[in-house]
C-alpha cells in the first residue's frame, strides 16, 4: 500500500517536473548556468512581462550553457530561427565575442537584436588599503614597472571585463598591453576576493558586482566607465572626468531568431518597452546597480553592429585577435 | 546572547505551518532527486526555481523551499550509491567505496541508517558552524589565492594513489586519463579552444555529471547486457531495518572529524561538497590505517564521506552569503534564485536583511531534522523503488540518467558523449582500471589547472610563488607526506580490496 502510494507520488512528482518545462508558451534561454547576467536577465525580464501582463503564462527560463553563448547562439540559429516565442538573454559579451569570431564564424546578423533595457557599468577597483587612490596612480604604476600591477576579472582573457583595463592604458598612452598581466576567474565576486587577499592589485568588471561590496569597506571604486556619474553612486569618478576618455557598459538586453515575421518582432519590443517602463523594473535596477539605458527596436540592431565593428577594431588594434 | 535572538527571529520567520509543510515537501522531493543518477542537487534546485514563482512564493518561504530540496538532495545522494553502486550525485560518490560492499554483505540497512545520521551529524554541525562563524569565516577565502589553491587540489591528488585499487598504477592511470578529459575545452587562460575539433558542445569541456552518469550507470547497464540479466550485481536484498547503535557509537568521532574537515572545504569557494566528502574519507582512511579495511565495506567508510558532503553543503553557504561568491554548483544556483527574489548576497546581507539569513538557518535547521526522520524510519519506503528486479530497474535508470544528463544542456551531443562514457567505462573495468580516479581527475583537473595557470601568470612564471605563503607551504606538505607515507607503509600493511567489481 505505501509502495503503491510512494510510486504514484513520485510519478506524479516527476511528471510535474516536465510538466513544468512543456506548457508554458514564451520561452527565454539564458545561454549561461544559473546565477550569472543572462540567467538574471531571464528570469528577471521573464517575472516580470508576467507580473505585469505582458504575457499570459510565466516565461520558462531555459538554461542552455556553451562555449560562452555559443552554444545557444548556434542552437537559435540553426533550429530555432522562425520560432516566435522564443527570447534569449544577451550582453555586451555576446557582442564582444561575436566581433572577435568566437562563436565559430556566426555573426551578429544570423539573429536579431530587440533591444536593451539597462546597462550594468564598468568599474575598476582596489583593496581599501591600496596605494593608489586615484586612475593616474594605477596607470602611472603600469607604464613605470608593467609587472607590478596584475587585474582580476570575471571573464576569460580576451573579454569584455579584460578589454576595459586595456582601453584605458591605451588612453593613458601605454601601448605595451601584452605586458599587462589578468587572470579571469570565476565571476566578479571571486575578482575581489582575489584582490581584497592581495594576490592582485585591482579588479575589473561590472558595477552590479560590487555593490554588495561597497558599503562594507573592503574596497574603493576609483573610476566607473559611463559618461556621467551614476545615480546612487555619485562619489564615484567617472574615468572621462580623471582624463581617460574610455566608455565601457555592459548592456543587458535580447535577442530573437531571425526568422520571425516583423508583427513578431514588433510585438517583442513592445513588450521589452513595457517591462523597461514599469516600477518593478526600476527597482530591480536600482537594488542591482544598473543604470538606465533603453534603446528597444529598430535602431538597437544599428547600435548592435557599430559595437561589433568597434569592438574587432579594438581587439585587432589590442592584439587580443589576429 | 545575539544569536539567540536572532534565531527566535529565524524561527519565527520560518516555523509557521505553511512553511513546515513547505519543507517537508521539499525534503521530499530534494531526496527522491538526490537518489535518482545524473540529477543532483544543482539541476534538481534548477528545475524547481520556476515552481516557486508559479506558486508566487514570498523570499522566506521560496527560501525554505529550496533549502530543504538542496539538503534532500545531500542526503539522498547516498540511497543508489549504497544500493546500487551508482552515485546519486557527484559528493556521494565516495559513498560507493563502502557503502556498496557493505550492502553486498547484507547489511544495506545498516549502511543507509548510519549514513542518515552521519548526514544529519555533519549537516547539523555545519548549520552550527554557518550561524556562529559565517561573519569571521568570510575572511577565509581572502587567505586563499591561486598558489593555495593550486596545492590545496594538489593535495586532492597526493593522496588518491591506492584508493579503490589493489594497483596503485592503475590509480594513477586512471586519474591522469580524467586529467587529460578534464583539458578539453576553452582554454581559460588564452580564450582558445583545445581539443574541441571545432565542435562547440566542447568549447565548455566535458560536463562531469555526464561522465558520471556514463561511466556508472550506462557502464552498469553494459554489463548487465553482457550477462544477459543472470547474476547481476545490481539490486540489493534489504531485510529487516533496524538501528546500528553499536555502529553509530563507534564512528562518533569520525562523525566529527569528517564534519570538520567537510565544512573547511565547503567554505573554500569552488571547492565544495565533493572534496569536502573526498578529504573526510581520505583523513578518515589515514587515521584508520590500512588495518581498518577502508574500501571493504566498514561502517567508518561510510559514515566519513556522508558526514563530509553535508557539512561541506553547510559549509558552502558560508562564502555565498558573506561575500556572494558560491562555495558550489548547488549554491550558485541558491544565488540565483536570491538575486531574482531581489536579495544581493554579500558582506552586508547579514546586517542588512537579518529575517533572510536567519529565517535560512532556522529553515536548514529544521530541514534537517525532518530529513533526520524521514530518512532513518521510511529508509525502507525509500529503499522499495530500488528493490524492483534489474530487468525492470536497469532500463529505468538508463531513462532517468537520459532525462536528466539531456535537462543539463538540453542537446544530444551530451547523450551521445555519456554512451561513450560508458563504454570507456565498461573497457575501464574489464581491465580492473578504477572508475573513481577518473572522474575525480575530470571534477578537479580544471580547477587544478586554472589555479596554476593564474600563480603563474601572476609571478611571470616564477616556480616559486608556488610556495610562498604559510598555507601553502603547509599544503605542501600535507601532500608529499599523503604521497610519500604509503610507499613505506605498503609492506607492513595489508592491500586494500577492490571494490570495482
Amino acid at each position: 500500500m505505501t509502495n503503491r502510494l510512494f510510486k504514484a507520488l513520485m510519478t506524479s512528482a516527476v511528471l510535474g517536473l516536465t510538466a513544468t518545462t512543456a506548457i508554458s508558451a514564451a520561452e527565454c534561454i539564458a545561454p549561461a548556468n544559473p546565477g550569472g547576467g543572462w540567467d538574471f536577465t531571464c528570469r528577471q525580464i521573464g517575472k516580470i512581462m508576467y507580473d505585469i501582463k505582458a504575457v499570459d503564462t510565466p516565461v520558462q527560463v531555459t538554461n542552455m550553457p556553451g562555449a560562452g553563448g555559443g552554444l545557444a547562439y548556434n542552437h537559435v540559429v540553426s533550429e530555432r530561427a522562425d520560432d516566435g516565442d522564443l527570447i534569449v538573454a544577451a550582453s555586451s559579451a555576446t557582442t564582444t565575442r561575436l566581433a572577435q569570431n568566437a562563436y565559430a564564424g556566426m555573426t551578429a546578423d544570423q539573429v536579431r537584436f530587440v533591444g536593451a533595457i539597462g546597462a550594468d557599468p564598468g568599474v575598476i577597483v582596489v583593496a581599501a588599503d591600496s596605494p593608489f587612490q586615484s586612475l593616474g596612480d594605477l596607470v602611472e604604476a603600469i607604464k613605470a614597472d608593467p609587472g607590478s600591477v596584475a587585474f582580476a576579472g570575471g571573464s576569460a582573457v580576451g573579454g569584455f571585463d579584460h578589454l576595459k583595463p586595456l582601453m584605458i592604458l591605451k588612453e593613458g598612452g601605454f601601448t605595451d598591453i601584452t605586458k599587462v598581466k589578468y587572470i579571469g576567474v570565476d565571476g566578479g565576486a571571486d575578482a575581489i576576493t582575489q584582490t581584497v587577499g592581495g594576490f592582485t592589485q585591482a579588479m575589473t568588471g561590472d558595477m552590479s558586482e560590487v555593490v554588495s561590496f561597497l558599503s562594507n569597506g573592503d574596497i574603493r571604486v576609483i573610476a566607473v566607465l559611463t559618461e556621467e556619474r551614476v545615480p546612487g553612486f555619485d562619489d564615484i569618478p567617472t574615468a572621462k572626468e580623471q582624463g581617460y576618455d574610455v566608455v565601457a557598459v555592459n548592456w543587458r538586453g535580447l535577442y530573437v531568431p531571425k526568422g520571425i515575421s516583423d508583427a513578431k518582432f514588433d510585438e517583442w519590443a513592445g513588450k521589452l518597452q513595457q517591462v523597461a517602463d514599469s516600477p518593478e523594473w526600476a527597482q530591480a535596477m536600482k537594488d542591482n546597480g544598473l543604470a538606465p539605458f533603453t534603446k528597444v527596436g529598430g535602431d538597437f540592431q544599428g547600435y548592435v553592429d557599430g559595437l561589433v565593428a568597434d569592438i574587432n577594431a579594438m581587439s585587432k588594434e589590442l592584439g587580443v585577435i589576429q | 546572547m545575539d544569536i539567540l535572538s536572532n534565531l527566535a527571529l529565524g524561527f519565527g520567520v520560518a516555523l509557521s505551518p505553511y512553511t513546515l509543510f513547505l519543507a517537508v515537501c521539499g525534503c521530499f522531493l530534494g531526496t527522491i532527486i538526490g537518489a535518482l543518477p545524473g540529477l543532483g542537487p544543482s539541476n534538481g534546485v534548477a528545475i524547481l526555481i520556476p515552481i516557486t514563482f508559479t506558486l508566487g512564493l514570498d523570499a522566506t518561504s521560496a527560501l525554505v523551499l529550496m533549502t530543504s530540496v538542496y539538503y534532500g538532495a545531500m542526503y539522498g545522494g547516498r540511497i543508489s550509491s549504497i544500493l546500487l553502486n551508482i552515485p546519486g550525485d557527484e559528493p556521494a560518490l565516495m559513498t560507493t567505496l563502502d557503502g556498496y560492499p557493505m550492502a553486498k554483505q547484507g547489511r544495506a540497512g545498516d549502511a543507509l541508517v548510519l549514513s542518515g545520521v552521519a548526514s544529519f551529524v555533519g549537516a547539523f554541525l555545519a548549520t552550527i558552524g554557518l550561524m556562529l562563524l559565517a561573519p569571521s569565516l568570510a575572511r577565509v577565502a581572502f587567505l586563499f589565492g591561486p598558489a593555495e589553491y593550486f596545492a590545496l587540489y594538489l593535495l586532492a591528488f597526493c593522496t588518491l594513489g591506492g584508493m579503490a585499487s589493489n594497483n596503485q598504477a592503475k590509480s594513477a592511470l586512471a586519474a591522469c586519463i580524467g586529467l587529460g578529459i578534464a583539458t578539453i575545452g576553452v582554454d581559460s587562460s588564452s580564450g582558445l579552444p583545445r581539443l574541441t575539433g571545432g565542435n562547440l558542445h566542447l568549447y565548455d569541456g566535458v560536463d562531469f555529471l555526464v561522465a558520471i552518469v556514463g561511466l556508472f550507470a550506462i557502464a552498469e547497464v553494459f554489463f548487465f547486457i553482457e550477462s544477459h540479466g543472470k547474476g547481476s550485481a545490481v539490486g540489493v536484498k534489504l531485510d529487516k531495518v533496524r538501528i546500528p547503535w553499536a555502529d553509530i557509537w563507534e564512528t562518533k568521532w569520525t562523525m566529527l572529524r569528517s564534519s570538520a574537515v567537510g565544512f573547511i572545504a565547503g567554505i573554500l569557494p569552488g571547492a565544495g561538497a565533493s572534496l569536502g566528502s573526498f578529504m573526510a574519507y581520505m583523513t578518515e582512511k589515514s587515521i584508520a590505517g590500512e588495518k581498518g579495511g577502508f574500501g571493504t565495506g566498514v561502517p567508518k567508510g561510510v559514515a566519513a564521506p556522508e558526514a563530509g558532503n553535508n557539512a561541506a553543503a553547510g559549509g558552502a553557504l558560508v562564502p555565498m552569503l558573506t561575500l556572494g561568491v558560491p562555495g558550489s554548483g548547488t549554491t550558485a544556483v541558491l544565488l540565483a534564485l536570491l538575486m531574482t527574489l531581489n536579495i544581493t548576497p554579500g558582506p552586508t546581507l547579514f546586517t542588512d536583511r537579518p529575517e533572510v539569513v536567519w529565517g535560512l538557518i532556522a529553515s536548514l535547521l529544521i530541514a534537517n531534522i525532518v530529513l533526520l526522520l524521514m530518512n532513518v524510519p521510511m529508509v525502507k519506503i525509500f529503499v522499495k523503488i530500488l528493490m524492483v528486479p534489474a530487468w525492470i530497474l536497469l532500463p529505468g535508470v538508463t531513462m532517468v540518467s537520459f532525462v536528466g544528463i539531456y535537462s543539463l544542456s538540453g542537446s544530444y551531443f551530451d547523450l551521445l558523449m555519456m554512451v561513450g562514457f560508458g563504454a570507456l567505462g565498461y573497457i575501464l573495468r574489464k581491465l580492473d582500471i578504477p572508475t573513481v580516479p577518473v572522474i575525480l581527475g575530470i571534477l578537479l583537473g580544471g580547477n587544478m589547472e586554472d589555479a596554476l595557470r593564474r600563480a603563474m601568470t601572476l609571478s611571470d612564471g616564477d616556480v616559486t610563488y608556488l610556495f610562498s605563503s604559510p598555507i601553502a607551504i603547509g599544503l605542501w606538505v600535507a601532500a608529499i607526506a599523503g604521497f610519500v607515507a604509503p610507499m613505506f607503509l605498503r609492506n607492513i600493511l595489508k592491500k586494500p580490496q577492490a571494490v570495482t567489481d
